[in-house]
């Protein structure tokens, strides 16, 4: 098995835990921090495909990886705030109670 | 395969698990920091070293803080960081489903034949990175600021907002 496969499996590894974190657990946040493993995960392809990659000078990888951080930053702000809104309203955040989207 | 490799991925997948089967959320968000900053090492590990810093500021700094803070703010009496477990066929659900994305994408890793390895790690200084950011890819620099501005300006209203507020007393 090459390097590349190695990382490839490692964010492979990492991108189910997120995902069965985001199924598994009842709590908003941590469904939250699933969906962030399985940003981070991406991320690491990217960066594991401009390592091995033919033409690493274009750095393509490193800008990607630095846009997907900034845009997974913006959605976590959004997440959490519509979680302290949801538990201001409903005095919740579990995900079998919150099944009303009138405030 | 790297010996240093191995421990990163060792760090980041044992973190990551063992958050998965606490039910104190505190616990779990703390383990879920120390995930982030073995993918931060990762990235020092690959040679992208602005990456390696921007993740450690933004996750291992900023983001954490953000969802400790948000732990604390809708925790509820004394219980409140414990979380109540979901029903045991979901977890089961979640357990098969993950499983099943783990064994198709490592199926599909393991029998694509990949190039062979590059020589020595590349090297991407900062500066040459700014320069791309601001020249080649200016515009997307522009779009991901708006869009920053505008996530946290709609987190601000959402979490600050005006609304029916329950008064139970504690």
């Amino acid at each position: 098995m090459s390097t590349l496969q190695a990382c490839l499996l490692l964010s492979s590894l990492l991108f189910s835990i997120g995902l069965a974190v985001a199924i598994a657990r009842s709590s908003a946040i941590l469904v939250l921090m699933g969906i962030e493993l399985m940003l981070n995960a991406a991320s690491m392809n990217f960066i594991a495909f401009w390592r091995f990659g033919p033409n690493p000078e274009a750095a393509t990888g490193v800008l990607f990886a630095l846009f997907a951080i900034a845009v997974a930053a913006a959605e976590a702000a959004v997440g959490l705030a519509l979680v302290i809104a949801l538990y201001r309203h409903q005095r919740t955040i579990r995900l079998q109670e919150a099944t009303r989207l009138k405030g | 395969m790297n010996a240093v490799l191995a421990a990163i991925a060792l760090l980041i997948l044992a973190s990551a698990g063992i958050a998965l089967t606490l039910r104190n959320i505190v616990r779990s968000v703390i383990l879920l920091v120390v995930t982030w900053f073995g993918i931060a090492a990762f990235y020092l590990w690959a040679g992208a070293e602005f990456v390696a810093f921007a993740q450690v500021l933004v996750y291992g700094g900023a983001v954490s803080m953000v969802v400790l803070f948000a732990v604390l703010l809708v925790r509820h009496g004394k219980a409140g960081v414990a979380e109540t477990p979901a029903p045991s066929g979901r977890i089961v659900s979640a357990l098969l489903a993950g499983g099943a994305i783990a064994g198709a994408l490592a199926g599909a890793v393991a029998l694509t034949p990949l190039a062979p390895a590059a020589g020595p790690a590349p090297f991407a200084p900062v500066r040459h990175i700014g320069v791309l950011l601001l020249n080649t890819h200016a515009a997307s620099l522009l779009a991901a600021g708006a869009i920053l501005t505008v996530a946290l300006l709609g987190g601000v209203v959402l979490a600050a907002g005006g609304g029916p507020e329950k008064e139970d007393g504690p």
